[in-house]
């Protein structure tokens, strides 16, 4: 079981993989864009986070850079949920820090594999 | 199965996804008024959520269609398109083509549509291609091996991003036997030694039936990372594929039907907070006349009436609060009349100013629902009829362009929502003559400006010389009048010749209570609501007058009312059959007046109103049941349907 933040603006996307996630276990924090992110972050330790790109207020990218920033959050996977029509944005997310991306449209199985092989 | 639980999402991802074409929509109309990039960041943002919802959610023909406009919308926010007048109308259609599919993915049919290919392909040309079924990826030498060799290193900082080289191994070792041999020349000595860096390389062996492209995946996360070689050490001719081991494409998830309205309400914290607080106090204020049930005596009286009244307060409140809960700012309708405006005006060559006002007004969601027809009906009259083009309103000495405004406020215990243009008001002539024709008076008759505007409100009228595809066909104020009335309100007409015409719909604040009156018949008690009823009179037998055919008419001042005996209407035994003996309720609805005979007045009363149709059946003339004090039930009178049953039977 591992502590998990779940960053999305879209209700259902942000549901769908937390209701995955804690169904197979784990403890998830809901937030619904890049800076209420980091303010949950901020107050806790997450062993991974899952973020959006496309964000209002602050998007993944400028979230990944933010919380590489802070020295609780080296190391820690954060992986980004992009679309596969958007390449760079995967390498933009690497540039800021991210760990690694899952591609949407993912399957809850798809989405507990990859989790499965950050958190081993 | 996680699809069984993901399924629950889709209602989720409807709501969220109409709420992001609304906010498409309005920002591409704020876009073709001469609005700012962030506007175009808001539509992207909507696209893209939709596009990789429906990819989630199972649904590829929308997210194909999204794709495209997603892609259209990357260039206008990358600065590499300019935003025209016919981009915007082409992602306005888009937005209209989503609104249907997402229809159709409700109701379980198919997404496509004509409409929809053929939009794909006016995209897809904008964006200078075709849409070609994506090839098979090509086969490359090399692709097939029993055996790889696999060079590693790592740069520095990749611990920091949370790639760990074991969870690489780990994985690698999942596909075949590997081995594992360190290298340890970029190891710096132990001062210089970075503990959170990497330092090491690896050099691997895996053994096994594996291809290139499944080691590959292995590293895809770190490729930037890290010096990386993936060599063969022998290669496999000609190895036949292996059969595909994911379906080319999965099944639609399982038709999951919704209706079509969605049943639910979305509530503010701030409301639900406010109820709890309510029900807070209900408790403590129960508490303290509990007390009384333990022993009493008079010295207590004025502690047990100031706790009663205390019950009183809260329970109205409470009861104020949790018919807010279906209160819902009417901001939501009016939001579809910018676009519905632009296209008409664009259509008909006319210029119109549109004014949005009080759109934070709440009205019952179920009022809410039905407001919208009637408006947009409205609206597009005032277009259509009431705005003159351009160089007619010059000519009259007014501004090109007209205006249209759409109000909505609270007027005791009603909401008001007004439509008012400055056009050229209504037609008296034209309508007299209408009016002739249709036989609906004759043409001796001496109208009043109210009459003439009340004849506009008659099934089947229409003015417009040439029915234009506008106004609609078949569908009149008759039809706005009557889903209006349907929902306990009404419709007025303001007209001044040339200087513009407003309608006024006023409308109840909750369908669910009512303030009545109760009479009394026989032994049955009716609940006659209160903005019907004009004025309760005790007949004076000169007043009443009987007619030829069995009719009775009250002389109310200057008019003659047909009096509807309750009794008679509803079969009641014992009740006051002499006129003189009971009480005339003098009553209007849709414009009609009457006079209801009862036996007596019993009381004033807010009932809370129960659906017979759905309990019983439909009855005409009555509108719902209710709860009496006593436990006894009573019926509410339909004031309206009764006037029209009373005048269908006599025509028959």
């Amino acid at each position: 079981m591992a502590r998990i933040l779940a960053v999305d603006d879209s209700v259902s996307m942000r549901g769908m993989v937390a209701f995955t996630l804690r169904g197979a276990g784990h403890e998830v924090t809901e937030a619904e864009d890049g800076q209420l992110a980091l303010d949950a972050a901020r107050g806790s330790t997450f062993d991974l986070v899952l973020a959006d790109v496309n964000m209002p207020v602050m998007d993944g990218i400028a979230m990944v850079r933010e919380l590489r920033t802070m020295a609780q959050y080296q190391g820690v996977p954060i992986l980004m949920l992009t679309t596969e029509s958007h390449t760079d944005k995967k390498m933009e997310g690497k540039a800021a820090g991210a760990t690694g991306w899952l591609v949407k449209p993912f399957d809850p199985d798809q989405l507990l594999a990859t989790v499965k092989r950050v958190l081993g | 199965m996680a699809s069984v639980g993901v399924a629950q999402f889709h209602q989720v991802f409807f709501d969220e996804s109409l709420e992001g074409l609304d906010a498409m929509e309005s920002s591409l109309l704020a876009l073709d008024e001469g609005g700012d990039s962030e506007l175009v960041n808001t539509i992207f943002r909507a696209a893209h959520s939709i596009k990789g919802g429906s990819a989630t959610f199972g649904f590829p023909e929308m997210a194909a269609f999204t794709h495209e406009a997603e892609s259209l919308l990357d260039e206008l926010r990358d600065g590499r398109r300019a935003i025209d007048g016919a981009i915007v109308e082409l992602l306005l259609r888009t937005v209209d083509c989503l609104r249907g599919m997402f229809a159709r993915a409700q109701s379980g049919q198919p997404l496509n549509s004509a409409e929809a290919e053929s939009l794909r392909e006016q995209m897809a040309a904008a964006l200078g291609r075709k849409i070609e079924p994506k090839a098979a990826p090509s086969r490359r030498a090399g692709d097939h091996a029993d055996a790889w060799r696999i060079d590693f290193c790592p740069h520095e900082g990749m611990l920091a991003g949370g790639n760990d080289p074991l969870r690489l191994f780990r994985e690698l070792a999942a596909l075949g036997e590997m081995q594992v041999q360190p290298l340890l020349d970029r190891l710096p000595p132990l001062a210089a030694l970075k503990p959170a860096a990497c330092h090491l390389g690896w050099v691997l062996e895996l053994r096994g039936q594996v291809t290139r492209d499944q080691v590959a995946a292995v590293f895809d996360w770190v490729e930037d990372e890290c010096e990386l070689t993936i060599e063969p050490l022998h290669v496999v001719a000609d190895e036949p594929a292996p059969a595909a081991a994911v379906p080319a494409g999965k099944p639609p998830a399982a038709a999951t039907v919704h209706s079509a309205e969605s049943g639910s309400v979305r509530v503010s914290i701030d409301k639900i907070d406010g109820l709890i607080d309510l029900v807070g106090e209900l408790v403590i204020t129960q508490s303290m006349l509990d007390q009384f049930r333990e022993e009493f005596d008079s010295a207590k009286l004025a502690l047990l009436q100031q706790g009663l009244t205390q019950l009183a307060r809260h329970t109205r409140e409470l009861q104020e609060s949790v018919m807010g809960v279906r209160m819902l700012p009417i901001g939501s309708v009016f939001n579809r009349f910018p676009r519905l405006v632009r296209d008409l005006t664009q259509k008909l060559g006319k210029q119109v100013k549109l004014e949005l006002v009080g759109e934070q007004t709440e009205l019952d969601k179920t009022v809410l629902e039905k407001i919208g027809d009637p408006l947009v009906h409205l609206v597009r009259n005032a277009i259509d009829h009431g705005l003159e083009m351009p160089d007619r309103r010059r000519a009259a000495g007014k501004s090109d362009t007209g205006s249209l405004r759409l109000e909505a406020f609270h007027r005791g215990g009603n909401i008001v929502v007004e439509v008012s243009d400055d056009g050229a008001g209504l037609n008296r002539e034209a309508i007299v003559a209408k009016a002739l024709q249709r036989g609906l008076i004759a043409s001796g008759d001496q109208l009043s400006d109210e009459q003439v505007a009340e004849l506009i409100f008659q099934p089947g009228f229409s003015t417009a010389a040439v029915a234009t595809d506008l106004s609609g066909r078949g569908v009149g104020m008759d039809v706005v009048r009557r889903n209006v009335s349907d929902l306990g309100g009404a419709v007025a007409i303001r007209s001044r010749p040339g200087h513009g015409t407003v309608f006024t719909i006023t409308l109840p604040l909750t369908l669910a209570i009512i303030d009545g009156l109760t009479a009394a018949v026989g032994s049955e008690h009716y609940i006659v609501p209160l903005v019907s009823i004009i004025e309760s009179v005790q007949a004076k037998p000169e007043a009443v007058h009987r007619v030829t055919g069995g009719g009775e008419l009250f002389r109310f001042r200057d008019e003659y009312l047909p009096v509807l005996r309750l009794h008679q209407l509803f079969g009641c035994t014992g009740a006051q059959a002499v006129i003189e003996e009971g009480l005339l309720i003098v009553v209007e609805g849709d414009g009609a007046r009457a006079a209801l005979l009862v036996d007596g007045l019993i009381g004033q009363q807010q009932a809370v109103v129960k659906s017979l149709e759905a309990n019983y059946r439909r009855v005409g003339g009555i509108s719902g049941a209710t709860i009496l004090a006593d436990g006894s039930v009573a019926l509410i009178v339909d004031v309206a349907g009764l006037i029209r049953l009373q005048s269908r039977s006599k025509a028959a």
